[in-house]
């Protein structure tokens, strides 16, 4: 069989790209999708890819980079406001599902070493399977998953006093997790722990004084590729330098995450980041699927079964409880604990590190992970029940309720200013007077720089991006203005905005006609010439100096406004059908040939108005008779 | 102390207008007179709110001079007492600004007084239409003891214009000196449509 890279590759990018898109269609969701193609290409099946631990460590990198942007989803703010459910509902979420999985596993006859050790690793859910599924159906803004994303984060926390505990509970002592620097390890616990508080500050400290500086200069260099080598660099670094301290990278970078949640290069990171984070975590999913042992499966069915049951029926149960307890309505309850009821990908790394300890026998860690891989490979079915059988029958102010929600979760802005230039910021600044605060988008760090400076709230990012376009709120804003000096920017842009989010409303600034007939065209219909409001003025004030009344010039002025406007549809219908389109500039000089004479000729640029006196001057002769 | 005048005129289409052109060239030549052209000061209606106050305080005569359009003042006039007739200024428990201070209209119809009496097409009188003006004046607390008009202009022929014409004049120049304490004085009421209150 074949092994080399390309293969690998043309395997994975081919399972993923038949598979994922069928079962999303299907409505199962790309999670299952993933793990389905995984199961499919893998030894169980096909056999063309093996169990590969390498694999998956690359692929584990995709869950680091997930972190690392929930944490950029979260201000520091946020992340306080939450601290109630984090520490209460995860914690205690944590602490009764191993209690709950330690008993059971006990009466299972596991020794009660044993038994705590596979409490404390299946207590554990899934953040990628639960994040991404979430996100997916749009659970993540309500309540729900505000409780699950608390949950899971108390989780990824709780990794690493678990990753602690692991080595105390046996005499035989390793290289602990097996991971850290040797200097680490040889220290004592207090000097440890003070090392590993001065990571997590240097972790903060690079977030906040280091990256903004460093990006700046990479910006400034104009080389797309080395801002996003420059993302990447900052993750790596930050999981490196995590698992030298024996902390979960994944937490290192949620970390840094929060840190830059403020930053002006926020939006451009996301994006950046977003499109490898899906992959990696695609391959992450693939990987899980292929590691499902059919033949392990069909021999000990039962068994792996009956601890997939049992499992996941405690979780449901804590889970269900501690919503109750923690105020959650009826149907939100439902999707909070249908969402977390599985074990996650945490149990993999730490049933490896039980291994290496021989706290779990071989045997033991086959089975486990035959049942974490199912159980993750049941949560879209699921979520999928709840959403279409429990949720339709409790869900009597779903429609209510999760507007409400959405909106109390939205940070989004309805309105998404484009370009920081003359015509943008005035735009923000005339909004903000008036209490409307826009997410605002630029891609010039040195205005955005500035801007910041005087307190506007400004994002770094080239907003011809779908990406950006989504991660700066597109899918839930209602208007989005465009006004970069870019013509090209402005009509790609709104290309994007057309096929992508057409519900928004584009408001567009135009410095051309060809830009304006292109809008048209694209069926953008509020269109502003930037140019003809300002030529009409000037138009206006030289009548006045030419000694023409001030009002009847403006009143001409708004009259020729209005008959550009007609002139400049009616063109643009005609470019579309024209077959030398491209002679811009022949065209351009027809079009000024046709204009000027449509001024001569529309009527409503020669018609008198009605307080003209003329017509009724000639008709009241005829009152004439009645004169005294 | 002789009086202050201030005309507040308003007429969307003044290049047209010989008659009101007449009017404010008459006004003009009186120094003691100062006239805000609202159309060419504001043609976008985005009037100057403090500058218009500034000015009314300093005046102790006000007059309202427009064409009747539709039985009222063209819109900017409307526009300009909804801005700048603010509550306590101009009325209110604290609004005096115009307290005290005499108010006239000076208006011009195209129709002549037929037209304007029950046998003509318009059927009620002038004085009835400048009625929110009236009104207007007395919630502000000032006295508003008739209109300047002049009517016909559709055919009306030059001699009995430029009478017209002069009377304005005239009308004018004992404004400057009127008192009004207790009825009005030193005003021939015949030139304006008086009203006895």
């Amino acid at each position: 069989m074949e092994s080399g890279f390309l293969f690998q590759a043309l395997v994975y990018l081919s399972a993923a790209v038949l598979i994922v898109p069928l079962a999303k269609r299907l409505g199962l969701g790309s999670v299952l999708g993933y793990l389905l193609a995984g199961l499919v290409i893998g030894p169980s099946v096909l056999g063309w890819v093996g169990n590969d631990a390498e694999v998956m460590h690359v692929a584990e990198f995709g869950v680091v980079m997930m972190l690392f942007l929930i944490g950029m989803e979260l201000e520091p703010k946020t992340l306080y406001k939450l601290r109630v459910s984090i520490i209460g509902l995860g914690g205690l979420q944590v602490v009764l599902s191993m209690l709950g999985i330690s008993l059971w596993s006990y009466f299972q006859g596991f020794s009660w070493k044993e038994a705590t050790a596979l409490g404390m690793i299946l207590a554990l859910s899934s953040t990628a399977i639960v994040l991404q599924s979430l996100s997916e159906k749009g659970w993540n803004r309500l309540s729900a998953g505000k409780s699950a994303f608390s949950v899971l984060l108390f989780q990824d926390i709780a990794v690493i006093p678990i990753l602690a505990i692991l080595p105390l509970m046996v005499t035989k002592s390793i290289e602990s997790s097996g991971h850290g620097a040797e200097w680490v390890q040889n220290v004592s616990s207090p000097v440890k722990a003070i090392i590993v508080l001065a990571a997590m500050a240097l972790v903060v400290v690079i977030g906040r004084y280091i990256v903004g500086p460093l990006l700046r200069m990479v910006v400034r260099s104009g080389m797309r590729e080395l801002f996003m080598a420059t993302s990447l660099l900052l993750i790596a670094g930050i999981a490196f330098l995590m698992q030298q301290v024996e902390l979960s990278p994944a937490l290192g970078a949620f970390l840094a995450g929060v840190v830059l949640a403020n930053s002006e290069f926020r939006h451009e990171l996301e994006s950046d980041i977003e499109p490898l984070k899906g992959l990696l975590l695609g391959l992450f999913f693939l990987s899980v699927g292929a590691s499902i042992q059919l033949v392990f499966l069909s021999d000990h069915l039962l068994e792996v079964l009956k601890w997939v049951g049992a499992l996941t029926m405690i979780k449901l149960i804590v889970l269900f409880i501690l919503g109750k307890i923690f105020g959650l309505s009826t149907d939100q309850n439902f999707i909070f604990t249908f969402s977390l009821a599985q074990m996650g990908e945490f149990a993999f790394v730490l049933f490896t590190v039980t291994g290496q300890l021989e706290l779990l026998s071989p045997e033991t860690i086959n089975l486990m992970t035959a049942v974490v891989a199912l159980s993750m490979a049941l949560t879209p079915i699921l979520l999928l029940i709840t959403e279409y059988q429990i949720l339709p029958k409790v869900g009597t102010t779903q429609v209510d309720g999760k507007k409400k929600e959405y909106d109390e979760m939205d940070e989004n802005n309805g309105v998404i200013i484009a370009g920081q230039g003359r015509v943008g910021s005035i735009i923000t600044r005339f909004l903000r007077t008036k209490g409307v605060e826009a997410t605002v988008v630029d891609n010039d760090s040195d205005r955005v720089e500035l801007l910041r400076k005087y307190g506007f709230k400004v994002f770094y990012g080239d907003i011809t991006r779908y990406d950006l376009l989504k991660a700066a709120g597109a899918e839930h804003a209602k208007i989005i203005i465009l006004a970069m000096n870019s013509q090209d920017d402005i009509l790609s842009s709104a290309r994007v905005v057309k096929k992508y989010f057409p519900h928004l409303t584009i408001v567009s600034r135009s410095d051309s006609r060809q830009t304006t007939y292109e809008l048209l065209n694209l069926g953008v219909n509020k269109v502003y010439p930037i140019t003809l409001d300002a030529s009409l003025k000037m138009g206006v004030d030289i009548m006045e100096m030419l000694g023409h009344r001030k009002y009847s010039a403006y009143r001409s002025a708004q009259k020729f406004r209005k008959h550009e406007d007609f002139l400049i549809r009616k063109l643009a219908i005609h470019r579309m059908d024209s077959p030398e389109y491209f002679q811009i500039n022949r065209e351009m000089i027809n079009d000024l040939e046709q204009a000027i004479q449509n001024d001569m000729e529309d009527p409503l640029l020669l018609v008198k108005e009605a307080w003209d006196e003329e017509g009724r001057k000639n008709e009241y002769t005829s009152d004439k008779k009645f004169l005294n | 102390m002789k009086n202050k005048i201030l005309i507040i005129f308003t007429h969307p289409v003044y290049e047209h207008s010989e008659i009101q052109q007449l009017l404010i060239r008459e006004a003009r030549q009186k120094e003691f007179v100062t006239i805000r052209d609202l159309y060419q000061l504001y043609p976008d209606f985005d009037i100057d709110i403090n500058e218009e106050q500034k000015q009314v305080e300093k005046c102790d005569v006000m007059i309202w001079q427009h064409p009747l359009y539709w039985y009222s003042a063209p819109p900017l006039m409307k526009q300009w007492m909804d801005l700048v007739l603010e509550h306590g200024w101009a009325y209110g428990l604290n609004g005096n600004a115009l307290k005290n201070k005499l108010i006239l209209s000076a208006i011009s119809t195209g129709g002549d007084a037929y037209a304007y009496s029950d046998e003509g097409r318009h059927y009620y009188p002038v004085r009835d239409f400048l009625l929110p003006f009236r009104q207007t004046a007395r919630l502000c607390r000032a006295y508003y003891p008739g209109h300047f008009m002049i009517q016909g202009t559709f055919n009306i022929d030059e001699m009995s214009r430029n009478k017209k014409v002069r009377e304005y004049g005239i009308l004018l120049d004992q404004l400057h000196s009127a008192r009004w304490s207790s009825g009005l004085e030193g005003v021939n009421l015949e030139l304006i449509d008086y009203l006895k209150h």
